[in-house]
C-alpha cells in the first residue's frame, strides 16, 4: 500500500502506507515537513494537505470539526483536508496529496 | 513597575508536566513559581483540546484535557504555587550568586537556583494572516488580543475570525466602539451558539456589520490603519474603512525565546540526560514534550516520570548539605503533613 506526497518544495515522495494509520502519521513517520502540533486530534490545522482531484471523491466527507479547523488556515482551497482525518485503507492505495505551506513545522 | 520574586524553582509552562512538577518538588519542600503565556493552567490540554478525552493516563480510563488540568490543580493546591499567567519567559541569565534570573516579556523578574522548562511545543502565539506589510501595524492599530477594552473605545473596528474569541469581542466591544464589523471566511461560526445568535441580532438591528470574505490587504501610513481590503464571493473586492483591526485566527505553538536561552538544542527540542533530565546547563532542567533523549515518547505519563526524577536533583542543587530521604506518601507522616492529610490535623 502506498501514498504519494508532494512536499512544500514540490518534491515528490512515494511512501509505504499502513492500513488504519492516519495519513498524517504516515507522512510524519517518514520525516516529511508536517507540524501536526495537536498530534492527530483534529484540534489544530497544521497537518493540512491538498488532495489530488482524482481522489477527492474517494475520501469520505469531512466532519464539521475538521471544516472549522481548516478555517484557521490561510491557504485553504476546495480540496483542502486535514491529513489526520484521513485513515488509510485499501481503497486509498495510491492516494496523492500535497502538503500545504501551513503544515510546515 | 518591576515585580521581583525569589523562589526555589521557576517552572516555564503550566501544562500537565509543569503542574505535576510542583507536586514532586513540593514533597521535597521546594516552592515553585510558574510562568505561562496562556491566561490559565493546562497548556495544550486546556487550550487545544479541553473537551477531548484522553485515554492513556494511568488509573484514569477516560479524562478530558480540562478535567486532567483541574485535578492536577487540586493535587498541587497544598503546595501553594505562584502563577504568572499571560507572560512569556523571555530571557535567562546566571547571576553572580550562582542563581538563575528569568525575565518575562512584561518585565516580571524571578530568581531561583533551579529552572525547569516544561514548555511543551513552545509558546502559544497568535496565527497571523499573510497580509503584506501587516507587521508594521502590529501593536499600533492591529492587535491579536485585547489587553484593555478602552483602547478600542470610539474606534471603527474590524474583527476577524469565527471562533469564541472573535464573537466574544464583537459582543463586548460593540457597545463602546464607534462601529464594529465582523469578517469571516464563511457564514458559519464555530463560536458558542448563544454568542452567534446575539451577533446575528446585532447585525439584523443594524448595530454591527458582517462581511463574509477574506482579508487580503491593509491600507494606511504604516502604523495607523485606514482600511482593509476584503475579497468576497458575492460582492467581489470590498474596502472596509477602519481605525483598529483585531484578528483572531487561533493560536499556534512556537519555541520562541527558549531557543535563545543558550542551551544545546536538537531540532527545536532540548536534549537531556535520563537520570536527572538536566540540560546542558547546570540547574536548568527540561521535562515533557520539549525534551529529547533516546527512546523519548511524547506522553503525559513520561513527563510525570521526568518530573519526579528531576525533583531529586533539584533538591540536591538547592540543599547541597541536606541528605535526601526517599519517602512514600502512603506511609510518611511527614509527607502527609505537607499534603494536609495527616491524622490529627485540625478539622
Amino acid at each position: 500500500m502506498k501514498i504519494f506526497v508532494t512536499d512544500q518544495d514540490g518534491n515528490q515522495h512515494e511512501l509505504e502506507a499502513i492500513e488504519g494509520w492516519q495519513v498524517m502519521e504516515i507522512i510524519r513517520d517518514h520525516g516529511l515537513p508536517i507540524k501536526a502540533e495537536c498530534g492527530g486530534a483534529c484540534c489544530c490545522a497544521t497537518c493540512h494537505v491538498y488532495v489530488d482531484p482524482d481522489w477527492a471523491n474517494k475520501i469520505y466527507l469531512m466532519r464539521e470539526d475538521e471544516d472549522d479547523m481548516l478555517d484557521e488556515t490561510f491557504d485553504r482551497e476546495e480540496n483542502s483536508r486535514l491529513s489526520c482525518q484521513i485513515i488509510m485503507s485499501e481503497e486509498l492505495d495510491g492516494l496523492k496529496v500535497t502538503l500545504a505551506d501551513s503544515a510546515k513545522p | 513597575m518591576t515585580e521581583r520574586y525569589e523562589t526555589d524553582v521557576i517552572i516555564i509552562g503550566a501544562g500537565p508536566c509543569g503542574l505535576f512538577a510542583v507536586f514532586e518538588l513540593g514533597l521535597l519542600d521546594l516552592k515553585c513559581h510558574l510562568v505561562d503565556i496562556l491566561d490559565k493552567p493546562g497548556g495544550q490540554c486546556a487550550e487545544l483540546y479541553p473537551e477531548k478525552p484522553i485515554y492513556d493516563i494511568p488509573a484514569l480510563p477516560i479524562v478530558s484535557g480540562q478535567e486532567l488540568t483541574d485535578r492536577l490543580m487540586e493535587q498541587i493546591a497544598p503546595f501553594e504555587p505562584t502563577f504568572h499567567f499571560g507572560q512569556m519567559a523571555e530571557k535567562i541569565q546566571k547571576l553572580d550568586n550562582g542563581k538563575w534570573e528569568l525575565t518575562t516579556d512584561i518585565g516580571t523578574v524571578l530568581e531561583a537556583p533551579v529552572i525547569v522548562i516544561a514548555a511543551g511545543g513552545g509558546s502559544f502565539m497568535p496565527k497571523k494572516p499573510p497580509i503584506p506589510e501587516l507587521e508594521s501595524y502590529e501593536g499600533e492599530s492591529v492587535f491579536y488580543a485585547v489587553r484593555k477594552m478602552d483602547a478600542f473605545r470610539d474606534h471603527d473596528l474590524v474583527i476577524a475570525g469565527g471562533g469564541d474569541s472573535a464573537l466574544d469581542w464583537c459582543l463586548n466591544l460593540q457597545p463602546i466602539a464607534k462601529s464594529v464589523t465582523l469578517v469571516h471566511r464563511r457564514d458559519d461560526f464555530r463560536a458558542a451558539p448563544d454568542s452567534v445568535l446575539k451577533m446575528r441580532k446585532l447585525v439584523e438591528d443594524g448595530k454591527m456589520g458582517l462581511v463574509i470574505g477574506n482579508i487580503t490587504g491593509v491600507d494606511g501610513d504604516g502604523t495607523q490603519v485606514d482600511a482593509l481590503q476584503v475579497k468576497t464571493k458575492e460582492q467581489g473586492e470590498l474596502e472596509l474603512k477602519c481605525s483598529r483591526f483585531l484578528a483572531f485566527y487561533g493560536l499556534t505553538m512556537k519555541l520562541g525565546p527558549v531557543a535563545e536561552f543558550g542551551l544545546n538544542l536538537h531540532e527545536n527540542l532540548i536534549p537531556v540526560d535520563t537520570e536527572k533530565f538536566e540540560t546542558s546547563e547546570r540547574g536548568i532542567f527540561a521535562i515533557g514534550d520539549i525534551n529529547h533523549y533516546p527512546g523519548k515518547l511524547k506522553l503525559i505519563l513520561s513527563g510525570f516520570h521526568e518530573a519526579a526524577l528531576m525533583a531529586q536533583e533539584a533538591f540536591r542543587i538547592i540543599h547541597p548539605d541536606k541528605k535526601l530521604r526517599f519517602q512514600y506518601t502512603t506511609s510518611s507522616s511527614d509527607l502527609q503533613k505537607k499534603l494536609g492529610v495527616a491524622e490529627g490535623k485540625a478539622a
